[in-house]
């Protein structure tokens, strides 16, 4: 079962670290997304895959009955879903500032909007 | 429940809550800003204490015992760096107060600035590896919104390139921690210390290159320290200076926490990599900063090669090294933030950071010269200031451990770290002033208060080197000795069954 998830999570970790190589940082963007999605698949499947038996003890006993899912890494994981959210947000909103302020989203022509936009008195 | 081992996170983000409410009224943020981070300076010197007299302090959150709760443990090492980030932060605060513009107070400059120190001290004090990960993110974001606070078109440009790298070294980060709760099925960090000792060696050696690469961009080490120089001199310099003290050091901490309690299994792999990567990164630091005429820059360049000291002491991973390492890191982090204050000062009187545009300052502000010296030679280890013990702790570590070739390294690129300081003496300081050169301003008396406080501080651990050097012993004979931290966290048995597992291992090898 985990050997699957395993090749699932190299393949986006390729594709997600292929996007962010991208001379346009909305790419960039794009493969950020990919690349948290993959990690927090990759801790999904190391904390190892139960089907269909939840983490709750039945009532009278102190330990659950049989194999349960592990709910640890799912804790992590939400961590993790919730920091990467804000972090996303984030960027996208650095971004737009960065195209407003510097009309360009290309990491090649960034440093040339900078010398030719550059005016301000920086205090 | 010690509540002092907690107090350096809860001070601050009760505060950060606090100046939140305040946002209309900039006047009350000021003094509540500077009471807190003063406040947090005492905690920490409190917890400091503590841990100098009681040994390792450790505190079990909502009362669940090691490994299923979240522990915050406070050694030597952590107790040290919450305490010098705390005071950086204070100087920092007041330096502030006439540095950062009204425009930058109302998007939350106050605010923002204590949520950095709490992420600073959480990662510091933490004693669980995802726990770190979710300070990192806190200081992180801290880090980005004051980077780009104020919305220049420099800043942002900065901004790109310091919040991309930093968050792809997040995610290898974040991956490596999930590889090793497959392995071992834990997160605490004394239970990781156990269990890593009974795995497959070649894994366990795979992820640790996965922390290396993952800390080395935060500490920004060789080659992963480009997106440092690019993005350091844009925001004022009020963040600048505790950027430049504090935030790379978190990375260094970081790998000499992972470096020493749990990836020691194979110690000639690693430690071998990382002498290179603290060689490459002294040489390659000092070289790039003769090349900048910008002197942030110039400084931005020189924090990549003092951080190849520490990374040298933790590399040679003797008793003496990693005391040398942890003085190192404490003189370095006050030099270092304080030539960016410095600089600060000397931009507002020339009206420039560039050294061929500026001049004649050793004229015009004859205390303001002194103060970069004692700075600038502290930094280079010229005798009697902190940087000489600094060096000449690391050096005869090398020297002892027989690594003759990075002693001759360390001591090269401290030669030429002089040469580095003796140029922005020469430009900003003795040299006239050009003709076309900008009109400055004189700055207010408030600037002077840090840089001069922290100005003494590089004297007095020259001259008073003892207690420093003390602590540092004491922080290194804790890092050599995995058990004791171990002890503190999971009780004693733990540490007898690692104790014995670590001299089995070592029977082993002989």
């Amino acid at each position: 079962m985990e050997v699957p998830f395993a090749v699932m999570v190299g393949v986006l970790f390729a594709s997600g670290l292929y996007l962010m190589m991208q001379r346009n940082l909305m790419r960039f963007v794009f493969g950020l997304l990919v690349l948290s999605g993959s990690v927090n698949v990759l801790i999904f499947t190391a904390g190892r895959l139960t089907r269909g038996a939840a983490p709750v003890i039945p009532a009278g006993l102190t330990t659950p009955a049989g194999e349960v899912a592990n709910a640890l890494p799912q804790a992590v994981v939400l961590t993790a879903i919730v920091i990467g959210f804000g972090l996303i947000v984030f960027t996208l909103v650095l971004l737009l500032r960065v195209y407003e302020r510097l009309g360009t989203v290309k990491t090649d022509e960034l440093g040339d909007a900078l010398v030719r936009l550059d005016d301000e008195d920086e205090v | 429940m010690n509540l002092f081992v907690v107090a350096p996170v809860i001070v601050p983000l009760f505060s950060a809550a606090v100046l939140l409410l305040l946002r209309h009224s900039q006047g009350a943020q000021r003094v509540l800003a500077t009471l807190s981070t003063a406040a947090s300076v005492v905690v920490a010197a409190v917890l400091m204490a503590q841990v100098s007299s009681g040994g390792i302090q450790v505190v079990q959150f909502g009362g669940w015992t090691a490994p299923f709760g979240i522990s915050f443990v406070a050694d030597h090492l952590s107790a040290v760096m919450v305490l010098i980030a705390s005071v950086m932060a204070l100087a920092s605060a007041v330096y502030a107060l006439r540095d950062i513009d009204p425009e930058r107070e109302r998007s939350g400059f106050h605010p923002l600035f204590q949520v950095l120190l709490v992420g600073i001290n959480g990662a510091f004090l933490t004693g669980d590896l995802f726990n770190l990960y979710v300070w990192f993110e806190v200081l992180l974001i801290s880090s980005f919104v004051l980077l780009t606070l104020g919305g220049r078109r420099a800043q942002l440009e900065g901004g790109i390139k310091y919040v991309s790298v930093n968050l792809l070294s997040s995610m290898l980060f974040l991956a490596a921690i999930g590889l090793l709760y497959g392995l071992t099925g834990t997160l605490n960090m004394a239970d990781l210390a156990i269990e890593l000792r009974h795995q497959d060696p070649g894994l366990v050696t795979t992820i640790a290159m996965l922390f290396m690469v993952a800390f080395g961009i935060k500490a920004a080490v060789f080659p992963l320290f480009f997106w440092l120089p690019a993005s350091y001199h844009t925001p004022p310099i009020a963040i600048s200076a505790f950027f430049a003290g504090m935030l790379t050091k978190v990375g260094v901490y970081a790998l000499m926490r992972v470096f020493t309690l749990l990836f020691t299994g194979d110690v000639g792999y690693t430690h071998t990599i990382l002498l290179w990567v603290g060689a490459f990164t002294m040489v390659s630091g000092v070289l790039t900063a003769a090349a900048q005429s910008d002197v942030r820059k110039i400084l931005s360049f020189h924090i990549i090669s003092q951080i190849g000291y520490m990374i040298m002491g933790l590399a040679l991973y003797t008793p003496l090294a990693l005391a040398g390492a942890v003085f190192y890191l404490i003189h370095n982090i006050v030099a270092k933030a304080n030539l960016f204050l410095i600089a600060g000062i000397a931009r507002r009187l020339t009206g420039s950071f560039d050294l061929g545009r500026i001049g004649g300052l050793f004229k015009a502000a004859p205390f303001l010269s002194a103060l970069f010296l004692i700075a600038a030679l502290g930094l280079a280890g010229i005798p009697p200031l902190s940087g000489f013990w600094a060096k000449l702790l690391v050096v005869l570590a090398a020297l002892e451990a027989g690594v003759w070739w990075i002693a001759a390294v360390a001591l090269g690129v401290g030669l030429l770290t002089l040469f580095s300081m003796t140029k922005i003496w020469q430009y900003a300081y003795w040299k006239p002033a050009p003709d076309d050169a900008p009109v400055g301003a004189a700055p207010s008396r408030l600037f002077y208060a840090p840089v001069v406080g922290l100005a003494a501080l590089t004297v007095l651990l020259g001259l008073w080197s003892t207690p420093l050097i003390g602590v540092a012993d004491a922080a290194a004979a804790e890092l050599l000795d995995p058990s004791r931290y171990v002890g503190a966290v999971l009780g004693p048995e733990a540490a007898a069954g690692l104790r014995a597992v670590l001299e089995a291992s070592l029977g082993g090898d002989q």
